[in-house]
Protein backbone atom coordinates (compact mmCIF):
# COMPACT_ATOMS: atom_id res chain seq x y z
CA UNK A 1 0.00 0.00 0.00
CA UNK A 2 1.13 3.54 -0.78
CA UNK A 3 0.39 6.36 1.66
CA UNK A 4 0.94 10.03 0.92
CA UNK A 5 1.21 12.40 3.88
CA UNK A 6 1.04 16.11 3.06
CA UNK A 7 2.79 18.30 5.59
CA UNK A 8 2.83 22.04 6.15
CA UNK A 9 5.89 23.93 7.38
CA UNK A 10 4.55 26.35 9.99
CA UNK A 11 5.73 28.51 12.92
CA UNK A 12 5.95 26.71 16.26
CA UNK A 13 2.75 27.11 18.32
CA UNK A 14 4.58 29.37 20.82
CA UNK A 15 5.75 31.82 18.13
CA UNK A 16 5.10 35.52 18.42
CA UNK A 17 3.38 36.65 15.24
CA UNK A 18 4.68 39.79 13.51
CA UNK A 19 4.61 41.12 9.98
CA UNK A 20 7.07 43.10 7.86
CA UNK A 21 7.13 44.86 4.46
CA UNK A 22 4.16 47.09 5.23
CA UNK A 23 2.22 44.19 6.78
CA UNK A 24 2.39 42.00 3.69
CA UNK A 25 4.93 39.42 4.84
CA UNK A 26 5.31 37.17 7.88
CA UNK A 27 8.34 38.05 10.00
CA UNK A 28 10.41 34.87 10.37
CA UNK A 29 12.98 36.49 12.68
CA UNK A 30 13.59 34.18 15.63
CA UNK A 31 10.76 31.85 14.59
CA UNK A 32 11.18 28.09 14.85
CA UNK A 33 9.39 26.15 12.09
CA UNK A 34 7.79 22.76 12.66
CA UNK A 35 5.67 20.14 10.90
CA UNK A 36 2.06 21.36 11.26
CA UNK A 37 0.75 19.76 14.49
CA UNK A 38 -2.29 18.25 12.73
CA UNK A 39 -0.09 17.00 9.86
CA UNK A 40 2.14 15.45 12.51
CA UNK A 41 -0.86 13.39 13.72
CA UNK A 42 -1.50 12.25 10.14
CA UNK A 43 2.17 11.28 9.75
CA UNK A 44 2.17 9.36 13.04
CA UNK A 45 -0.92 7.37 11.97
CA UNK A 46 0.67 6.64 8.57
CA UNK A 47 3.81 5.29 10.27
CA UNK A 48 1.66 3.12 12.56
CA UNK A 49 -0.11 1.67 9.52
CA UNK A 50 3.24 1.09 7.80
CA UNK A 51 4.57 -0.74 10.85
CA UNK A 52 1.46 -2.94 11.04
CA UNK A 53 1.13 -3.61 7.30
CA UNK A 54 4.11 -5.14 5.47
CA UNK A 55 4.79 -3.67 2.04
CA UNK A 56 3.50 -0.22 2.94
CA UNK A 57 5.44 2.89 1.94
CA UNK A 58 4.94 6.40 3.26
CA UNK A 59 5.78 9.40 1.07
CA UNK A 60 5.72 12.91 2.50
CA UNK A 61 4.82 15.90 0.36
CA UNK A 62 5.37 19.56 1.07
CA UNK A 63 4.60 22.57 -1.07
CA UNK A 64 7.30 25.05 -0.15
CA UNK A 65 10.60 26.67 -1.00
CA UNK A 66 14.00 25.18 -0.14
CA UNK A 67 13.86 26.47 3.46
CA UNK A 68 11.25 23.79 4.29
CA UNK A 69 13.72 20.93 3.73
CA UNK A 70 14.74 20.59 7.41
CA UNK A 71 11.03 20.10 8.22
CA UNK A 72 10.74 17.48 5.46
CA UNK A 73 13.88 15.71 6.76
CA UNK A 74 12.27 15.57 10.19
CA UNK A 75 9.28 13.74 8.70
CA UNK A 76 11.71 11.30 7.05
CA UNK A 77 13.44 10.86 10.44
CA UNK A 78 10.09 10.01 12.01
CA UNK A 79 9.79 7.14 9.53
CA UNK A 80 8.58 8.22 6.09
CA UNK A 81 10.39 6.47 3.21
CA UNK A 82 10.79 9.28 0.73
CA UNK A 83 9.68 12.83 0.07
CA UNK A 84 8.52 15.22 -2.61
CA UNK A 85 8.88 18.99 -2.39
CA UNK A 86 6.90 21.09 -4.83
CA UNK A 87 9.14 24.10 -5.25
CA UNK A 88 6.69 26.98 -4.67
CA UNK A 89 5.47 29.39 -2.04
CA UNK A 90 2.17 27.97 -0.67
CA UNK A 91 0.11 31.09 -1.41
CA UNK A 92 -3.47 29.86 -0.98
CA UNK A 93 -5.45 26.68 -0.42
CA UNK A 94 -6.53 26.24 -4.03
CA UNK A 95 -2.94 26.55 -5.23
CA UNK A 96 -1.63 24.08 -2.63
CA UNK A 97 -4.45 21.61 -3.31
CA UNK A 98 -3.75 21.80 -7.07
CA UNK A 99 -0.09 20.91 -6.48
CA UNK A 100 -1.00 18.03 -4.15
CA UNK A 101 -3.59 16.66 -6.58
CA UNK A 102 -0.94 16.69 -9.31
CA UNK A 103 1.36 14.48 -7.20
CA UNK A 104 -1.24 12.31 -5.42
CA UNK A 105 -2.31 10.00 -8.25
CA UNK A 106 -1.62 6.34 -7.54
CA UNK A 107 -1.71 6.59 -3.74
CA UNK A 108 -4.15 4.46 -1.75
CA UNK A 109 -4.41 6.84 1.14
CA UNK A 110 -3.82 10.60 1.15
CA UNK A 111 -3.49 12.01 4.66
CA UNK A 112 -2.89 15.49 6.02
CA UNK A 113 -3.88 17.61 9.00
CA UNK A 114 -7.38 19.07 9.31
CA UNK A 115 -5.85 22.52 8.74
CA UNK A 116 -2.51 24.29 8.72
CA UNK A 117 -1.97 26.41 11.82
CA UNK A 118 -0.81 29.45 9.87
CA UNK A 119 -3.71 30.22 7.52
CA UNK A 120 -6.28 27.95 9.27
CA UNK A 121 -8.29 27.39 6.09
CA UNK A 122 -9.10 23.73 6.69
CA UNK A 123 -10.07 23.08 3.08
CA UNK A 124 -7.08 21.59 1.24
CA UNK A 125 -8.12 17.94 1.81
CA UNK A 126 -11.62 18.60 0.50
CA UNK A 127 -10.36 20.41 -2.61
CA UNK A 128 -7.85 17.61 -3.31
CA UNK A 129 -10.68 15.06 -2.97
CA UNK A 130 -12.83 17.04 -5.38
CA UNK A 131 -9.98 17.41 -7.90
CA UNK A 132 -9.19 13.69 -7.84
CA UNK A 133 -12.82 12.55 -7.66
CA UNK A 134 -12.15 10.82 -4.34
CA UNK A 135 -14.06 10.88 -1.05
CA UNK A 136 -12.56 13.26 1.49
CA UNK A 137 -13.25 13.21 5.21
CA UNK A 138 -12.23 15.67 7.94
CA UNK A 139 -11.62 16.06 10.85
CA UNK A 140 -10.79 12.38 11.32
CA UNK A 141 -10.12 11.23 14.90
CA UNK A 142 -9.77 7.50 14.24
CA UNK A 143 -8.74 5.55 11.14
CA UNK A 144 -8.65 1.74 10.92
CA UNK A 145 -8.01 -0.11 7.67
CA UNK A 146 -9.83 -3.34 6.82
CA UNK A 147 -8.63 -4.59 3.44
CA UNK A 148 -9.78 -2.12 0.81
CA UNK A 149 -12.08 -0.38 3.25
CA UNK A 150 -11.52 1.97 6.18
CA UNK A 151 -13.51 2.66 9.30
CA UNK A 152 -13.24 6.24 10.50
CA UNK A 153 -14.53 8.44 13.22
CA UNK A 154 -15.12 12.09 12.43
CA UNK A 155 -15.92 15.07 14.62
CA UNK A 156 -19.27 16.67 13.83
CA UNK A 157 -21.01 19.68 15.39
CA UNK A 158 -21.54 18.71 19.01
CA UNK A 159 -20.53 15.07 18.70
CA UNK A 160 -18.95 12.49 16.45
CA UNK A 161 -19.92 10.01 13.75
CA UNK A 162 -18.39 6.78 12.56
CA UNK A 163 -18.22 6.02 8.87
CA UNK A 164 -16.96 3.57 6.29
CA UNK A 165 -15.27 4.42 3.05
CA UNK A 166 -13.49 2.54 0.28
CA UNK A 167 -9.85 3.22 -0.55
CA UNK A 168 -8.47 5.41 -2.02
CA UNK A 169 -9.62 8.51 -0.12
CA UNK A 170 -8.35 11.76 1.39
CA UNK A 171 -8.45 12.44 5.13
CA UNK A 172 -7.78 15.55 7.23
CA UNK A 173 -6.60 14.31 10.62
CA UNK A 174 -6.65 15.52 14.22
CA UNK A 175 -6.04 14.06 17.65
CA UNK A 176 -6.52 11.45 19.02
CA UNK A 177 -5.85 9.58 15.74
CA UNK A 178 -2.31 8.71 16.92
CA UNK A 179 0.35 9.93 19.34
CA UNK A 180 2.98 12.25 17.93
CA UNK A 181 6.26 10.44 17.19
CA UNK A 182 9.68 11.74 18.12
CA UNK A 183 12.52 10.80 15.77
CA UNK A 184 15.24 8.59 17.27
CA UNK A 185 18.97 8.83 16.45
CA UNK A 186 18.79 6.03 13.88
CA UNK A 187 15.88 7.76 12.16
CA UNK A 188 17.73 11.07 12.07
CA UNK A 189 20.84 9.42 10.56
CA UNK A 190 18.91 7.50 7.90
CA UNK A 191 16.77 10.56 7.00
CA UNK A 192 19.84 12.28 5.54
CA UNK A 193 20.11 9.79 2.70
CA UNK A 194 16.42 9.11 2.01
CA UNK A 195 15.24 10.35 -1.43
CA UNK A 196 13.84 13.89 -1.56
CA UNK A 197 12.57 14.74 -5.00
CA UNK A 198 12.09 18.40 -5.94
CA UNK A 199 9.47 19.11 -8.61
CA UNK A 200 8.42 22.40 -10.15
CA UNK A 201 4.83 23.55 -9.56
CA UNK A 202 2.12 23.41 -12.17
CA UNK A 203 0.80 26.79 -13.14
CA UNK A 204 -2.42 27.70 -11.31
CA UNK A 205 -4.48 30.86 -11.57
CA UNK A 206 -4.75 32.70 -8.25
CA UNK A 207 -8.30 32.91 -6.89
CA UNK A 208 -7.47 34.74 -3.67
CA UNK A 209 -5.00 37.63 -3.40
CA UNK A 210 -3.48 38.76 -0.11
CA UNK A 211 -3.85 42.50 0.50
CA UNK A 212 -2.43 42.79 4.01
CA UNK A 213 -2.01 41.23 7.43
CA UNK A 214 -3.26 42.75 10.69
CA UNK A 215 -2.64 42.13 14.35
CA UNK A 216 -5.48 42.28 16.88
CA UNK A 217 -5.64 45.41 19.07
CA UNK A 218 -3.58 45.19 22.27
CA UNK A 219 -5.44 43.96 25.31
CA UNK A 220 -5.89 46.24 28.34
CA UNK A 221 -4.48 45.33 31.76
CA UNK A 222 -6.27 42.68 33.82
CA UNK A 223 -8.56 43.99 36.56
CA UNK A 224 -8.08 41.97 39.72
CA UNK A 225 -11.02 41.32 42.03
CA UNK A 226 -10.72 40.10 45.63
CA UNK A 227 -11.76 36.50 46.28
CA UNK A 228 -13.82 37.88 49.20
CA UNK A 229 -15.94 39.89 46.82
CA UNK A 230 -16.99 37.51 44.05
CA UNK A 231 -20.29 39.37 43.59
CA UNK A 232 -18.32 42.35 42.31
CA UNK A 233 -17.17 40.26 39.35
CA UNK A 234 -20.79 39.62 38.36
CA UNK A 235 -21.58 43.34 38.66
CA UNK A 236 -18.56 44.26 36.52
CA UNK A 237 -19.39 41.67 33.88
CA UNK A 238 -22.88 43.14 33.68
CA UNK A 239 -22.25 46.87 33.78
CA UNK A 240 -18.65 47.29 32.62
CA UNK A 241 -17.91 44.45 30.18
CA UNK A 242 -21.60 44.08 29.27
CA UNK A 243 -21.31 40.36 28.59
CA UNK A 244 -23.98 39.07 30.98
CA UNK B 1 -25.29 40.56 -5.71
CA UNK B 2 -27.37 37.50 -4.89
CA UNK B 3 -26.35 35.17 -2.11
CA UNK B 4 -27.27 31.63 -1.21
CA UNK B 5 -26.93 30.61 2.43
CA UNK B 6 -26.51 26.99 3.40
CA UNK B 7 -28.23 26.48 6.75
CA UNK B 8 -27.24 23.57 8.98
CA UNK B 9 -29.62 21.91 11.35
CA UNK B 10 -29.45 19.48 14.22
CA UNK B 11 -32.46 17.61 15.64
CA UNK B 12 -34.74 19.56 13.33
CA UNK B 13 -33.54 22.96 14.54
CA UNK B 14 -31.45 25.48 12.60
CA UNK B 15 -28.04 26.00 14.21
CA UNK B 16 -27.14 29.40 15.63
CA UNK B 17 -24.03 29.55 13.44
CA UNK B 18 -26.30 29.28 10.39
CA UNK B 19 -28.54 32.10 11.62
CA UNK B 20 -25.33 34.12 11.79
CA UNK B 21 -24.61 33.19 8.17
CA UNK B 22 -28.09 34.36 7.11
CA UNK B 23 -27.62 37.62 9.05
CA UNK B 24 -24.22 38.09 7.40
CA UNK B 25 -25.66 37.59 3.90
CA UNK B 26 -28.46 40.04 4.64
CA UNK B 27 -26.04 42.65 5.95
CA UNK B 28 -23.99 42.21 2.76
CA UNK B 29 -27.02 43.41 0.74
CA UNK B 30 -28.74 41.94 -2.32
CA UNK B 31 -31.14 39.02 -2.49
CA UNK B 32 -30.78 36.28 0.12
CA UNK B 33 -31.98 32.74 -0.51
CA UNK B 34 -31.40 30.10 2.16
CA UNK B 35 -31.18 26.37 1.49
CA UNK B 36 -31.84 23.66 4.05
CA UNK B 37 -31.38 19.90 3.65
CA UNK B 38 -33.06 17.00 5.40
CA UNK B 39 -35.96 16.94 7.86
CA UNK B 40 -36.43 20.33 9.51
CA UNK B 41 -39.47 21.84 11.25
CA UNK B 42 -41.42 24.10 8.89
CA UNK B 43 -41.62 26.82 11.54
CA UNK B 44 -37.82 26.83 11.74
CA UNK B 45 -37.55 27.38 7.99
CA UNK B 46 -40.13 30.17 7.99
CA UNK B 47 -38.30 31.86 10.86
CA UNK B 48 -35.24 32.29 8.63
CA UNK B 49 -37.19 35.21 7.13
CA UNK B 50 -36.77 37.08 10.40
CA UNK B 51 -33.02 37.12 9.92
CA UNK B 52 -33.09 38.24 6.33
CA UNK B 53 -33.84 35.31 3.99
CA UNK B 54 -36.52 36.12 1.43
CA UNK B 55 -36.83 32.53 0.23
CA UNK B 56 -35.90 29.13 1.64
CA UNK B 57 -35.23 26.17 -0.63
CA UNK B 58 -35.98 22.97 1.26
CA UNK B 59 -34.63 19.62 0.11
CA UNK B 60 -36.74 17.25 2.20
CA UNK B 61 -34.66 14.16 1.42
CA UNK B 62 -34.31 11.93 4.48
CA UNK B 63 -30.95 10.63 3.26
CA UNK B 64 -29.67 14.12 4.00
CA UNK B 65 -30.52 13.99 7.72
CA UNK B 66 -26.92 12.97 8.24
CA UNK B 67 -23.93 15.07 7.22
CA UNK B 68 -23.45 13.51 3.77
CA UNK B 69 -20.92 16.12 2.73
CA UNK B 70 -20.49 15.01 -0.89
CA UNK B 71 -24.25 15.02 -1.50
CA UNK B 72 -24.62 18.39 0.24
CA UNK B 73 -21.97 19.81 -2.07
CA UNK B 74 -23.81 18.48 -5.14
CA UNK B 75 -27.09 20.05 -4.00
CA UNK B 76 -25.45 23.42 -3.36
CA UNK B 77 -23.56 23.28 -6.65
CA UNK B 78 -26.82 22.89 -8.55
CA UNK B 79 -28.69 25.47 -6.46
CA UNK B 80 -25.95 28.04 -6.99
CA UNK B 81 -26.31 27.69 -10.74
CA UNK B 82 -30.10 27.57 -10.87
CA UNK B 83 -30.58 30.44 -8.44
CA UNK B 84 -28.06 32.62 -10.26
CA UNK B 85 -26.00 33.07 -7.10
CA UNK B 86 -22.84 35.15 -6.87
CA UNK B 87 -21.89 34.33 -3.28
CA UNK B 88 -22.40 31.19 -1.22
CA UNK B 89 -22.36 31.96 2.51
CA UNK B 90 -22.18 29.32 5.23
CA UNK B 91 -20.88 28.66 8.74
CA UNK B 92 -17.28 27.69 9.34
CA UNK B 93 -17.92 24.26 10.86
CA UNK B 94 -17.09 20.58 10.50
CA UNK B 95 -19.92 20.45 7.95
CA UNK B 96 -19.88 23.91 6.39
CA UNK B 97 -16.15 24.14 5.74
CA UNK B 98 -15.68 20.93 3.70
CA UNK B 99 -18.91 21.63 1.82
CA UNK B 100 -17.62 25.13 1.02
CA UNK B 101 -14.35 23.69 -0.27
CA UNK B 102 -16.03 21.15 -2.53
CA UNK B 103 -18.49 23.62 -4.02
CA UNK B 104 -15.74 26.21 -4.58
CA UNK B 105 -13.56 23.64 -6.34
CA UNK B 106 -16.43 22.60 -8.62
CA UNK B 107 -17.50 26.07 -9.70
CA UNK B 108 -13.97 27.50 -9.68
CA UNK B 109 -14.90 30.12 -7.09
CA UNK B 110 -12.72 32.20 -4.79
CA UNK B 111 -12.93 30.65 -1.33
CA UNK B 112 -12.38 32.18 2.11
CA UNK B 113 -13.02 30.43 5.41
CA UNK B 114 -12.78 31.76 9.00
CA UNK B 115 -14.20 35.10 7.83
CA UNK B 116 -14.77 37.58 10.68
CA UNK B 117 -16.16 40.73 9.04
CA UNK B 118 -18.48 41.85 6.28
CA UNK B 119 -16.78 42.18 2.89
CA UNK B 120 -15.34 45.45 1.70
CA UNK B 121 -16.87 45.99 -1.74
CA UNK B 122 -15.70 49.56 -2.33
CA UNK B 123 -13.18 48.26 -4.87
CA UNK B 124 -13.32 44.58 -5.64
CA UNK B 125 -14.47 42.19 -2.92
CA UNK B 126 -12.21 41.62 0.05
CA UNK B 127 -12.80 39.90 3.37
CA UNK B 128 -10.97 39.70 6.67
CA UNK B 129 -10.02 36.24 7.92
CA UNK B 130 -8.77 35.02 11.27
CA UNK B 131 -5.35 33.34 10.88
CA UNK B 132 -2.50 32.04 13.05
CA UNK B 133 -5.15 30.50 15.33
CA UNK B 134 -6.64 33.85 16.29
CA UNK B 135 -3.29 35.61 16.70
CA UNK B 136 -3.65 37.67 13.49
CA UNK B 137 -5.91 38.54 10.56
CA UNK B 138 -5.45 38.64 6.82
CA UNK B 139 -7.37 40.76 4.37
CA UNK B 140 -7.76 38.89 1.08
CA UNK B 141 -9.35 39.84 -2.21
CA UNK B 142 -11.64 37.26 -3.79
CA UNK B 143 -10.97 37.76 -7.46
CA UNK B 144 -13.29 35.25 -9.16
CA UNK B 145 -16.83 36.23 -10.10
CA UNK B 146 -18.23 33.41 -7.90
CA UNK B 147 -17.31 33.45 -4.23
CA UNK B 148 -17.72 31.07 -1.31
CA UNK B 149 -17.31 32.40 2.22
CA UNK B 150 -17.46 30.54 5.53
CA UNK B 151 -18.17 32.74 8.57
CA UNK B 152 -16.35 32.14 11.83
CA UNK B 153 -18.73 31.31 14.66
CA UNK B 154 -19.94 34.26 16.77
CA UNK B 155 -18.46 36.71 14.22
CA UNK B 156 -21.79 37.94 12.82
CA UNK B 157 -24.56 39.49 14.85
CA UNK B 158 -27.99 37.89 14.53
CA UNK B 159 -30.64 40.61 14.19
CA UNK B 160 -34.33 40.43 13.43
CA UNK B 161 -34.87 42.32 10.20
CA UNK B 162 -37.84 40.74 8.46
CA UNK B 163 -40.81 38.46 8.88
CA UNK B 164 -41.56 35.09 7.38
CA UNK B 165 -39.71 33.50 4.47
CA UNK B 166 -41.35 31.77 1.54
CA UNK B 167 -40.59 28.05 1.55
CA UNK B 168 -39.97 26.41 -1.82
CA UNK B 169 -39.60 22.60 -2.05
CA UNK B 170 -36.43 21.83 -3.97
CA UNK B 171 -35.02 18.61 -5.30
CA UNK B 172 -31.78 17.46 -6.83
CA UNK B 173 -31.15 14.09 -8.48
CA UNK B 174 -28.31 12.60 -6.45
CA UNK B 175 -26.09 9.84 -7.79
CA UNK B 176 -24.24 6.97 -6.06
CA UNK B 177 -21.00 8.97 -6.02
CA UNK B 178 -22.73 11.49 -3.76
CA UNK B 179 -22.90 8.77 -1.13
CA UNK B 180 -19.26 7.67 -1.33
CA UNK B 181 -18.99 7.55 2.46
CA UNK B 182 -21.34 5.49 4.60
CA UNK B 183 -22.20 6.92 8.01
CA UNK B 184 -22.64 4.01 10.40
CA UNK B 185 -23.40 5.78 13.67
CA UNK B 186 -23.77 9.25 15.16
CA UNK B 187 -23.06 10.20 18.74
CA UNK B 188 -24.23 13.48 20.19
CA UNK B 189 -22.46 15.16 23.07
CA UNK B 190 -24.49 15.57 26.23
CA UNK B 191 -25.20 19.07 27.53
CA UNK B 192 -27.56 21.66 26.19
CA UNK B 193 -25.14 24.21 24.79
CA UNK B 194 -22.71 23.35 21.98
CA UNK B 195 -19.19 24.47 22.87
CA UNK B 196 -18.08 25.97 19.51
CA UNK B 197 -21.07 28.29 19.27
CA UNK B 198 -21.67 29.05 22.98
CA UNK B 199 -22.05 32.68 24.12
CA UNK B 200 -20.47 31.79 27.45
CA UNK B 201 -17.90 29.06 28.16
CA UNK B 202 -16.75 27.81 31.57
CA UNK B 203 -13.51 25.81 31.35
CA UNK B 204 -11.57 23.84 33.93
CA UNK B 205 -7.92 22.83 34.04
CA UNK B 206 -5.64 20.67 36.15
CA UNK B 207 -6.36 22.96 39.11
CA UNK B 208 -9.77 21.25 39.30
CA UNK B 209 -7.88 18.28 40.82
CA UNK B 210 -9.90 15.46 39.25
CA UNK B 211 -13.03 14.54 37.26
CA UNK B 212 -15.01 13.96 40.45
CA UNK B 213 -14.75 17.67 41.33
CA UNK B 214 -16.44 18.94 38.14
CA UNK B 215 -19.93 19.18 39.69
CA UNK B 216 -19.62 22.78 40.97
CA UNK B 217 -18.16 23.90 37.62
CA UNK B 218 -21.11 22.34 35.80
CA UNK B 219 -23.52 24.08 38.20
CA UNK B 220 -21.85 27.39 37.38
CA UNK B 221 -22.13 26.65 33.65
CA UNK B 222 -25.81 25.84 34.08
CA UNK B 223 -26.51 29.09 35.96
CA UNK B 224 -24.87 30.99 33.09
CA UNK B 225 -26.45 28.83 30.37
CA UNK B 226 -22.84 28.20 29.32
CA UNK B 227 -21.02 25.33 27.63
CA UNK B 228 -18.25 23.54 29.53
CA UNK B 229 -14.70 23.25 28.20
CA UNK B 230 -11.34 22.08 29.49
CA UNK B 231 -7.59 22.32 28.93
CA UNK B 232 -5.56 19.76 26.95
CA UNK B 233 -4.06 17.94 29.98
CA UNK B 234 -7.57 17.45 31.36
CA UNK B 235 -8.82 15.79 28.17
CA UNK B 236 -5.53 13.86 27.73
CA UNK B 237 -5.96 12.40 31.23
CA UNK B 238 -9.53 11.45 30.37
CA UNK B 239 -11.10 13.64 33.06
CA UNK B 240 -13.28 15.23 30.38
CA UNK B 241 -14.21 14.12 26.84
CA UNK B 242 -11.96 15.15 23.97
CA UNK B 243 -14.61 17.35 22.33
CA UNK B 244 -14.40 19.70 25.34
CA UNK B 245 -10.68 20.37 24.76
CA UNK B 246 -10.23 24.08 24.05
CA UNK B 247 -6.92 25.15 22.49
CA UNK B 248 -4.53 25.15 19.57
CA UNK B 249 -5.28 21.55 18.57
CA UNK B 250 -8.77 21.41 20.07
CA UNK B 251 -11.90 23.55 19.77
CA UNK B 252 -11.37 27.26 19.10
CA UNK B 253 -14.06 29.27 20.81
CA UNK B 254 -15.13 32.90 20.37
CA UNK B 255 -17.70 33.51 23.12
CA UNK B 256 -18.77 36.77 24.72
CA UNK B 257 -17.42 35.48 28.02
CA UNK B 258 -14.78 32.83 28.72
CA UNK B 259 -14.24 31.79 32.34
CA UNK B 260 -11.07 29.76 32.96
CA UNK B 261 -10.77 28.01 36.30
CA UNK B 262 -7.57 26.31 37.40
CA UNK B 263 -5.98 26.72 33.95
CA UNK B 264 -2.45 28.18 33.99
CA UNK B 265 -2.77 29.57 30.45
CA UNK B 266 -0.21 27.84 28.25
CA UNK B 267 0.12 29.61 24.91
CA UNK B 268 -1.52 26.63 23.17
CA UNK B 269 -4.61 27.06 25.35
CA UNK B 270 -4.70 30.83 24.73
CA UNK B 271 -4.69 30.15 20.99
CA UNK B 272 -8.11 28.55 21.40
CA UNK B 273 -9.67 31.40 23.38
CA UNK B 274 -8.06 34.59 22.08
CA UNK B 275 -11.15 35.50 20.04
CA UNK B 276 -13.26 35.72 23.23
CA UNK B 277 -14.72 39.16 23.96
CA UNK B 278 -14.10 38.98 27.72
CA UNK B 279 -11.88 36.56 29.67
CA UNK B 280 -12.14 35.84 33.40
CA UNK B 281 -9.36 33.85 35.06
CA UNK B 282 -9.69 32.19 38.45
CA UNK B 283 -6.48 30.63 39.74
CA UNK B 284 -4.84 30.10 43.10
CA UNK B 285 -1.43 30.97 41.63
CA UNK B 286 -1.16 34.76 41.27
CA UNK B 287 1.70 34.26 38.79
CA UNK B 288 -0.33 32.09 36.38
CA UNK B 289 0.43 33.43 32.86
CA UNK B 290 -3.28 33.37 31.99
CA UNK B 291 -3.85 36.54 34.10
CA UNK B 292 -1.86 38.53 31.52
CA UNK B 293 -4.39 37.58 28.83
CA UNK B 294 -7.42 38.14 31.06
CA UNK B 295 -9.84 41.05 31.46
CA UNK B 296 -10.75 40.11 35.04
CA UNK B 297 -8.89 37.92 37.49
CA UNK B 298 -9.48 36.41 40.91
CA UNK B 299 -6.68 34.77 42.89
CA UNK B 300 -8.01 32.12 45.20
CA UNK B 301 -9.23 28.59 45.80
CA UNK B 302 -11.50 27.43 42.96
CA UNK B 303 -13.63 25.28 45.23
CA UNK B 304 -14.48 28.28 47.42
CA UNK B 305 -14.96 30.74 44.58
CA UNK B 306 -17.08 28.66 42.18
CA UNK B 307 -20.10 28.18 44.51
CA UNK B 308 -19.99 31.86 45.52
CA UNK B 309 -19.93 32.88 41.88
CA UNK B 310 -22.84 30.57 41.05
CA UNK B 311 -24.85 32.13 43.91
CA UNK B 312 -23.98 35.66 42.81
CA UNK B 313 -25.10 34.91 39.25
CA UNK B 314 -28.38 33.39 40.38
CA UNK B 315 -28.94 36.39 42.67
CA UNK B 316 -28.26 38.84 39.83
CA UNK B 317 -30.89 37.32 37.55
Amino acid sequence: MKILVCISHVPDTTSKINFIDNNTKFDTTGVQFIIGPYDDYALARAIEIKEATPGTTVTVLNVGLADTEPTIRKALAIGADDAIRVNAEPTDSYFVASQIAEQAKGFDLILMGRESIDYNSGVVHAIVGEMLGLPSISPVMKLELEGTKAKLSREIEGGKETLEVNLPFVAGCQEPIAEWKIPNMRGIMSARTKPLKVVEPKSVEATVVLKKFELPPAKGAVKMISSDNVAELVTRLKTEAKVL
Amino acid sequence: MNSLVFVESGEGKIRKSSLEAVAYAHAMGGGVTAIALGSIDKSELEALGKYGAAKVLHVADERLNQDVIQAFASVLFKAMQEENTDVLVLANSSLGTPVAAKVAARINASLATNVVELPNISSGFSVKRSIYTGKAFSVVELTKSKKVIAIKKNAAEVKEVGSSAQIVPYSVALIDADFNTKITSTEKATGEVLLPEAEIVVSGGRGMKGPEYWGPLEDLAKALHAATGCSKPVSDMGWRPHHEHVGQTGVKVAPQLYIAIGISGAIQHLAGVNSSKCIVVINKDADAPFFKAADYGIVGDAFEIIPKLTEAIKAAK
